[in-house]
C-alpha cells in the first residue's frame, strides 16, 4: 500500500495563484449565498482578504481529530517514556531510566536483531525485487506484465496474520512441504530468524516490483543506444548510467522495505510467538503486563526507540524520493 | 549493432519492450534466458505457499480430500461476531476518514493553499511511526482514566470509547492509519479535475454548497473516494496489532485465537480472506484503469 508514496508530491503548491478569489468560501458553510461568489469571479482585486479569510476552517475537523487521536497518544508516549514510578512510594518522577535500560542488555539485542532482520529482508527483497522488476519490464508480453503488476499489488498489501497461516500451513513443522520432503529430518524451521525473513520477503519483494517498475520504465532506450554505439560494454551501460540514474529508487525502495519489516508485528506473533527476540514482540509483551513492577514504562521507552529508527529512516526516504524525479519524467 | 529508437514524446512505458527488433537476435536470446529463470523462480516463491496452504486445509491423512474445513467456518465459535465488528468498524472507518479528509483537502485547493504541506505531513506520519508505537500511546492515555481523569466527566467517555460491542477507540485508531492511503487516493483524484473551476461554475449558477458537494465533487471523485473506501476496508479488515492489544476480537484476532485449537480452520480462513482482499484490489485497479482510459 505503501506504494501509493512513491508518486510525486506536493502538488497543492499555489492554487491561489489564479487571482480569482470568488469561489473560495468556507467548504463547511452552506449559508453562504451564491451571489457572492459571483460577484467576486474574476476580480483580483477582490482577492487579498478573502483569499486569506479563505476556506481553511473546513480542515479544522481534521486537524482537530489528528491532534485528539494522534497528538495526545504521542504525547502520552513520550512523557510516559520518560517517567519512573517508584513501586514504594507509588510516586512517579521524571527520568532516563526508562530510556536507559531500554537501550540495554536483554532489550537492546531485541532492538539489534529487529534492525537485523529488517536490513536482511530490506537489502534482499531490493535486490531481488530489482532483478523481478527488470524481468517484467524488459518482458515481450504485456499481459505477463499486468499480471505481475497486479499480483504485486495485492501481495505487498499480503501481510499480517493471513500471510503468517500460509507459510505455517506450508513450511511449519507440519506443513505440507515440510512432510512431503521429509525437512524437518534436515533440520528445518520456519520459526527462526531466516524463516522470518522468507516470509517477510513476501511482502517486500513485490513492494519492490512496484517501486521499480516506474523508475525501470524510465530508462530511455535512447541512453542505452548511445552508451553502446560509443562503445559501452552492458556493465559498463549499468555503472555509469543505469545505476546511477535508479540510485534513488533503489535507496527509496530498500528504506521502505526496511520500514515495513521492521514495523511488521501481526506476521511475527502469528507465526514464532516469542521465540524470536524482536522489538515489536518485546513491546507487546512489556505492554500486556510481561515486566517487573516499576518497568511498566519500559514499552513507551522502547516504542520511543522504535520511532526515533524510524524517523532517520524516513529521514533517509523523503529527500530521495524528491531528487528520483529527476531522470525519470 | 545497436538500433535506435525514434525519440516520441511519452513513450516511456513501452519503449524497453519493443525496442528489440530482430536485428539483435544475439543478445536478447541470453537475456530471455536469464528473464526466464527470474520468473520462474518467483512464480514458485510465490504460488507455492498458496499452493500447499489450500492443499493443507482440504487434505488429510484419513478423510481424503474433503472441502469441510470451509463449511465449518460459516458456523465456527465467534466468526460472524468477529466478521460483523470488522465490518461495521470498516464502514465506520470509511465514512469518518473521508468526511474528515475531503472538506480538509478541497479547502486547501480552493482557499488555503498554505495548508497543503501541513496537510501533507500530517497524512503521511502514520506511515512512518509503527502502528505498534502508535497502540502503546493509545494504552498509555487509557490508563491515564483511572489515575487522572476518575473525577472528571472525561471518564465516562473514555468508558465509552471503549465499549466492548463497539470499540470507538479502534474507529479513532483505523482513522489515523488510513489517512496516508485516503490522502493519496483523494491527492491523485483532485489533481486529476479542476476543482476551483467545478466549483465557481457550479455556485455562480447558485448551487448551494452542499449541492456543489454531492452534486459536483463527489460524482466527480468516484474512482478516488471508492479506492480511499477499499484501502481502507483492507486495511481494517486485516489489522490484527491495535484490536490485538487493546484486547477486541475482531476478524484477524480471532484468526489468531481459533490457530490453537484448529490450525486447519484458521489456514482456511486465511486463505479466504486473502481472496477476499485480492478481489476487493482487483476491483480497485480494475476502476483505476478505466478512469485512464477515459481520459
Amino acid at each position: 500500500m505503501m506504494v501509493t508514496l512513491a508518486g510525486n508530491t506536493g502538488g497543492a503548491g499555489n492554487t491561489g495563484g489564479s487571482g480569482n478569489a470568488g469561489g473560495s468560501g468556507n467548504a463547511g458553510d452552506p449559508g453562504e449565498p451564491g451571489h457572492a461568489a459571483a460577484a467576486d469571479g474574476g476580480r483580483p482585486r477582490a482577492r487579498g482578504r478573502r483569499a486569506r479569510s479563505g476556506s481553511w476552517p473546513a480542515a479544522v475537523p481534521l486537524l482537530a481529530f489528528t491532534a485528539l487521536a494522534f497528538g495526545i497518544p504521542a504525547v502520552a508516549l513520550v512523557l510516559g517514556a520518560f517517567t519512573v514510578r517508584d513501586p514504594q512510594t507509588r510516586l512517579s518522577s521524571f527520568s532516563a531510566a526508562n530510556l536507559t535500560e531500554s537501550l540495554q542488555g536483554a532489550y537492546l539485542s531485541t532492538l539489534l536483531s529487529s534492525v537485523q532482520l529488517s536490513a536482511v529482508v530490506a537489502l534482499l527483497g531490493a535486490l531481488l525485487g530489482t532483478f523481478l522488476a527488470q524481468a517484467v519490464v524488459t518482458a515481450r508480453f504485456r499481459a505477463l506484465r499486468e499480471t505481475v503488476l497486479t499480483a504485486s499489488g495485492v501481495l505487498a498489501n499480503f501481510g499480517g496474520v493471513p500471510l503468517a497461516f500460509t507459510w505455517v500451513a506450508t513450511l511449519g513443522n507440519s506443513g505440507v512441504l515440510t512432510q512431503a520432503l521429509g525437512l524437518d529430518a534436515y533440520g528445518w524451521s520456519l520459526y527462526t530468524f531466516w524463516g522470518l525473513a522468507l516470509v517477510y520477503l513476501y511482502f517486500s519483494i513485490p513492494l519492490m516490483v512496484l517501486v521499480m517498475v516506474p523508475a525501470l520504465d524510465g530508462l530511455k532506450a535512447q541512453w542505452r543506444e548511445a552508451a553502446s554505439n560509443n562503445g559501452a560494454t552492458a556493465w559498463q551501460y549499468w555503472r555509469h548510467v543505469g545505476v546511477p540514474v535508479l540510485a534513488p529508487s533503489l535507496l527509496g525502495g530498500t528504506v521502505l522495505l526496511f520500514g515495513g519489516a521492521f514495523a511488521a508485528y501481526a506476521t511475527a506473533k502469528a507465526m514464532v510467538g516469542s521465540t524470536i527476540p524482536l522489538v515489536t514482540l518485546q513491546i507487546a509483551d512489556a505492554l500486556t503486563g510481561d515486566v517487573l513492577i516499576g518497568h511498566e514504562n519500559i514499552a513507551l521507552a522502547l516504542s520511543l526507540d522504535m520511532i526515533v529508527v524510524a524517523v532517520l529512516v524516513m529521514a533517509v526516504y523523503l529527500p530521495l524520493q524528491r531528487r528520483s524525479g529527476r531522470w525519470l519524467r | 549493432m545497436a538500433a535506435v529508437t525514434p525519440i516520441l514524446p511519452g513513450d516511456t512505458g513501452e519503449a524497453p519492450a519493443t525496442a528489440g527488433p530482430p536485428g539483435r537476435a544475439g543478445r536478447p536470446a541470453r537475456r530471455r534466458a536469464w528473464r526466464g529463470v527470474v520468473l520462474i523462480v518467483a512464480a514458485v516463491y510465490f504460488l507455492v505457499p498458496m499452493g500447499a496452504s489450500f492443499w493443507f486445509t482440504v487434505h488429510n491423512e484419513r478423510q481424503g480430500f474433503s472441502l469441510s474445513t470451509y463449511a465449518e467456518i460459516l458456523t465456527a465459535q465467534g466468526f460472524a461476531t468477529s466478521m460483523l465488528l470488522s465490518l461495521a468498524l470498516a464502514a465506520t472507518t470509511i465514512a469518518v476518514v473521508l468526511a474528515l479528509t475531503l472538506p480538509a483537502m478541497l479547502a486547501v485547493r480552493l482557499g488555503a493553499p498554505r495548508l497543503g504541506p501541513v496537510l501533507e505531513v500530517l497524512c503521511t506520519l502514520p506511515l512512518v511511526v509503527p502502528p505498534i508505537t502508535f497502540v502503546t500511546g493509545i494504552s498509555t492515555v487509557l490508563r491515564w482514566g483511572p489515575e487522572y481523569l476518575a473525577t472528571t466527566p472525561f471518564w465516562a467517555t473514555l468508558i465509552a470509547i471503549q465499549n466492548e460491542t463497539f470499540p470507538v477507540v479502534l474507529v479513532m485508531a483505523y482513522v489515523v492509519l488510513g489517512l496516508p492511503f485516503v490522502y493519496r487516493s483523494l491527492d491523485a483524484g483532485l489533481r486529476a479535475i479542476d476543482v476551483r473551476t467545478l466549483v465557481e461554475a457550479a455556485r455562480n449558477l447558485g448551487a448551494s454548497w452542499p449541492h456543489v458537494m454531492f452534486r459536483v465533487i463527489v460524482p466527480n471523485l468516484r474512482p478516488a473516494i471508492a479506492s480511499a473506501s477499499f484501502l481502507t476496508l483492507a486495511l481494517v479488515l486485516g489489522e490484527y496489532t491495535v484490536a490485538a492489544l487493546l484486547g477486541y476480537q475482531t476478524f484477524p484476532v480471532w484468526i489468531v485465537t481459533i490457530s490453537g485449537a484448529n490450525g486447519r480452520l484458521s489456514v482456511a480462513v486465511s486463505i479466504l480472506s486473502l481472496l477476499i482482499t485480492w478481489l476487493l484490489l482487483l476491483v480497485l485497479s480494475g476502476a483505476g484503469t478505466k478512469r485512464k482510459d477515459s481520459r
